[in-house]
């Protein structure tokens, strides 16, 4: 298996949500900051938005097709020393248990927007979770992030 | 990489959550088998909280697929070999 120990993975979720973006480049420039390349996931929308936001790639690394991310997982043939997922609908807590269950890194559950709490508590597997109910608001998901990595808010 | 849509498949749940469709599987197929995430069926790895619960009905297989924006379907495909391979890992 090829488990680097420098890569950390961002899974992200339906791109419906705006402050995906930002969570997005924040934890990529946190990931870069841990010396850590950001190697983001998700569908073609939703990586495009982030490639849109991030032109020249300063904060993201490499970009791969989620499917293809979950099968090189699920196969053991690529593996992260850390793997964040956001979760903001039903579906982010599968794609959450799904990296849980192939992972042999470190996982946290980014959960926000309005039903943060009840998405939040769906989640029984192991993993670490942030919990944040807002869809707009940086400070406090910078803050609860900074609580579970140690960046500083 | 395998494509849901090359699949002949019928459609018996929609936007349904991984408790719904775990309980609808179990509740309605006596024969099933809990997989892990990631369990390849159809060249499709499959997504979920584990277990995901596999029904059988027959010669077709009954699962869960989930995509990030629209939820979680649950589907019913033709697939003897699927079956087949299921039997074959159970107990």
């Amino acid at each position: 298996m090829s488990e680097k120990e420098d890569e950390g993975l961002i899974v992200l979720g339906c791109p419906e949500a705006p402050v995906q973006v930002s969570l997005a480049i924040h934890l990529a420039h946190g990931l870069r900051k841990a010396g850590k390349t950001p190697v983001i996931t998700g569908n073609p929308s939703a990586r495009a938005l982030v490639a849109m936001a991030d032109p020249e790639g300063r904060y993201v690394g490499e970009m791969i097709d989620l499917d293809r991310c979950i099968e090189a997982m699920a196969a053991k043939e690529r593996d992260f020393a850390a793997s964040f997922v956001l979760v903001h609908v039903e579906s982010g807590v599968s794609f959450a248990g799904t990296i849980s269950a192939i992972s042999g890194g470190k996982v946290i559950v980014v959960v926000f927007g309005k039903d943060a709490e009840s998405l939040s508590a769906l989640i029984d597997f192991p993993c670490e979770k942030v919990t944040v109910r807002t869809a707009h608001k940086a400070g406090p998901l910078k803050a609860a992030i900074a609580e579970v990595t140690g960046w500083g808010a | 990489m395998g494509c849901v849509e090359a699949l002949k498949y019928e459609v018996l749940l929609r936007n349904c959550s991984f408790r719904e469709y775990r309980d609808y599987i179990r509740k309605n197929y006596r024969e099933f088998y809990d997989v892990m995430p990631g369990y390849r069926i159809f060249d499709l790895a499959l997504i979920g909280v584990p277990p995901i619960p596999i029904g059988v009905d027959g010669d077709s297989v009954i699962f869960p697929y989930t995509k990030p924006c629209h939820g979680t379907f649950v589907l019913k495909v033709e697939g003897k070999d699927e079956v087949l391979r299921l039997r074959s890992q159970k107990k």
